[in-house]
């Protein structure tokens, strides 16, 4: 295994701040509606998770440094984590485990259906996501991995939708996703790689 | 928030002087004062905190202190109900002058100036002007009404205000025939309010808010100087603000420099940011869901992650007996 302790630092990172955020949130530390802020953290944790995922590829571009593909797995699989456990949140803390009404949200509120439908998009990538479904699948495999891009959209729509009086955190993401999405322009990504000094 | 950018302005939470410590210079003053003989001014020791735990007394002004002990307090109750200890009640609070989030009032309202204060009443009333807060507010006795707070995101606390019915001063300043509504205004003072330099504010400043004559006449309606038995904090509105118990936390406009009364319905901020989402009237209504999120129910403030303290949401906030009258004969889901 190349880079061990690159990947478990990477693993311990991403493990931590659920942890620390229930730890928080146990002592007061989050305010009066710790369940809100939960949900909150969980939800962004997810979305830059999913922004550091996409990354990889166009920093492997760049520098060639062989550790950044070896995190990709690994950070798509926290992402998805941190997006069950974000919708675990709502059922808990804002619906009441109140299924009933789970319904009439999911018909009501558009943006309820777009984060639903960001985690279905992520849901394949997760199950897909070992050595045995990548032979199996073969090219079709990379086709279905695009899917990110599909979740990485809802995602901001899905924020964009609770943003309530000041949108400058939601247009940083948004940039941010911009940017990566350019990388991926046929050429782009290989100009870069280029310049590096690389053999693309 | 993960990613946050932050006003030129903030300082760290590390560099704030706790209340505490900075009124420790001034106790020391007024101690000395005292000592002379020169103000004999029993300020900090009649500030009424101790009614409540955890309660800071703040920087009360000679006019808030000469009025508590005649106020009334405990004039209106609610009964089994639990208040909302004060520090959640002011460290939890939507003001987006001072940023987007819950905990930004709290950490950036401080350095406010409030006093002097003037506000400005005009319009279709006998007797405009701008009047010196402390002038505004002499002729009326004090009183605590403990009331639900209920916000249009869903939660709600339980809160005891000190102020008196904004009738009172309504009245005073001689309300023409031609007066239909009540606009109200906030404060615009970008160097003390960030959430006024923000490029990516979504609403219009000034804040602005606005009731019908008769809902602003009700005597429920109230006009605030202080909670928990203090002066109002920076960060929940001081020195002035509306509070209307029937109605979402957001028509209970904080800071207020400016009252005219107007024949025409006036401009409100979060109506003209989302029509769709905001109404003019805004009262709690449980069966009028907002599009983004129900209003079916709320969850009462503090809660813990093992309670989320989930209830059902009341009609008019509980307040229908009294205010229901109002808007007899109006479709509600119409003119929410």
């Amino acid at each position: 295994m190349k880079h061990p302790l690159w990947r478990v630092c990477v693993f311990i990172a991403a493990l931590l701040p659920p942890p620390f955020w229930l730890y928080q949130a146990w002592t007061f530390a989050l305010g009066p509606d710790p369940g809100k802020v939960l949900l909150e953290r969980l939800g962004q944790g997810a979305l830059l998770l999913l922004l550091l995922t996409l990354c990889l590829t166009p920093l492997q571009r760049a520098t060639h440094w062989s550790g950044w593909a070896l995190v990709r797995r690994q950070l798509g699989l926290w992402c998805f984590a941190y997006a069950c456990l974000h919708l675990t949140a709502y059922l808990v803390f804002v619906l009441g485990l109140d299924f009933a009404q789970l319904g009439d949200e999911l018909r009501k509120r558009p943006y309820i259906l777009v984060g639903v439908l960001a985690w279905c998009a992520l849901l394949p990538l997760a199950l897909t996501s070992n050595r045995f479904s990548m032979r199996r699948l073969g090219r079709r495999w990379k086709h279905l991995h695009r899917l990110a891009y599909a979740a990485l959209g809802l995602a901001l729509l899905h924020m964009l939708w609770v943003v309530r009086s000041d949108i400058g955190q939601w247009l940083l993401y948004c940039a941010w996703a911009l940017l990566l999405l350019a990388l991926r322009l046929p050429g782009v990504g290989r100009r870069i790689g280029r310049r590096a000094g690389g053999t693309p | 928030m993960l990613i946050q950018i932050p006003p030129r302005s903030h300082c760290p939470p590390s560099e704030i002087t706790p209340e505490s410590v900075y009124l420790s210079r001034r106790r020391f003053l007024g101690a000395g004062a005292v000592a002379l003989g020169a103000a004999a001014l029993p300020a900090w020791a009649s500030a009424e905190t101790t009614r409540y735990a955890g309660v800071e007394p703040g920087r009360p002004p000679a006019w808030f202190t000469g009025k508590l002990p005649d106020t009334r307090w405990q004039a209106v109750e609610a009964p089994g109900e639990a208040l909302t200890p004060y520090q959640d009640a002011s460290h939890y609070n939507n003001f987006y002058e001072f940023g987007p989030d819950k905990g930004d009032p709290a950490a950036n309202a401080g350095q406010l100036p409030t006093e002097p204060w003037t506000v400005r009443i005009d319009g279709e009333v006998g007797k405009p002007g701008q009047y010196g807060l402390e002038e505004l507010v002499r002729p009326h006795a004090l009183e605590e009404r403990i009331y639900r707070l209920r916000c249009v995101e869903a939660w709600s606390m339980v809160i005891p205000w000190l102020g008196f019915p904004l009738g009172d001063l309504l009245r005073r300043a001689e309300p023409t025939g031609n007066a239909k509504y009540v606009a109200f205004e906030t404060l615009v003072d970008p160097e003390h309010m960030p959430g006024q330099r923000s490029r990516f504010a979504l609403l219009d400043w000034p804040y602005r808010e606005g009731l019908r004559l008769d809902e602003a006449m009700h005597p429920l309606t109230l006009l605030a100087v202080g909670m928990y038995g203090r002066v109002l904090p920076n960060q929940n509105g001081a020195p002035l603000r509306l509070v209307v118990p029937w109605k979402y936390g957001f028509k209970s406009i904080k800071s207020i420099v400016r009252i005219s009364l107007t024949e025409r319905q006036p401009f409100t901020s979060w109506q003209n940011r989302a029509p769709g989402e905001y109404g003019f009237y805004a009262n709690v209504n449980p069966s009028v869901d907002h599009p983004r999120w129900t209003q079916k129910r709320e969850r009462r403030l503090p809660n813990s992650l093992f309670s989320p303290n989930l209830r059902d949401t009341v009609m008019f906030n509980g307040y229908a007996e009294e205010v229901a009258g109002l808007y007899a004969g109006m479709d509600l889901s119409k003119d929410y």
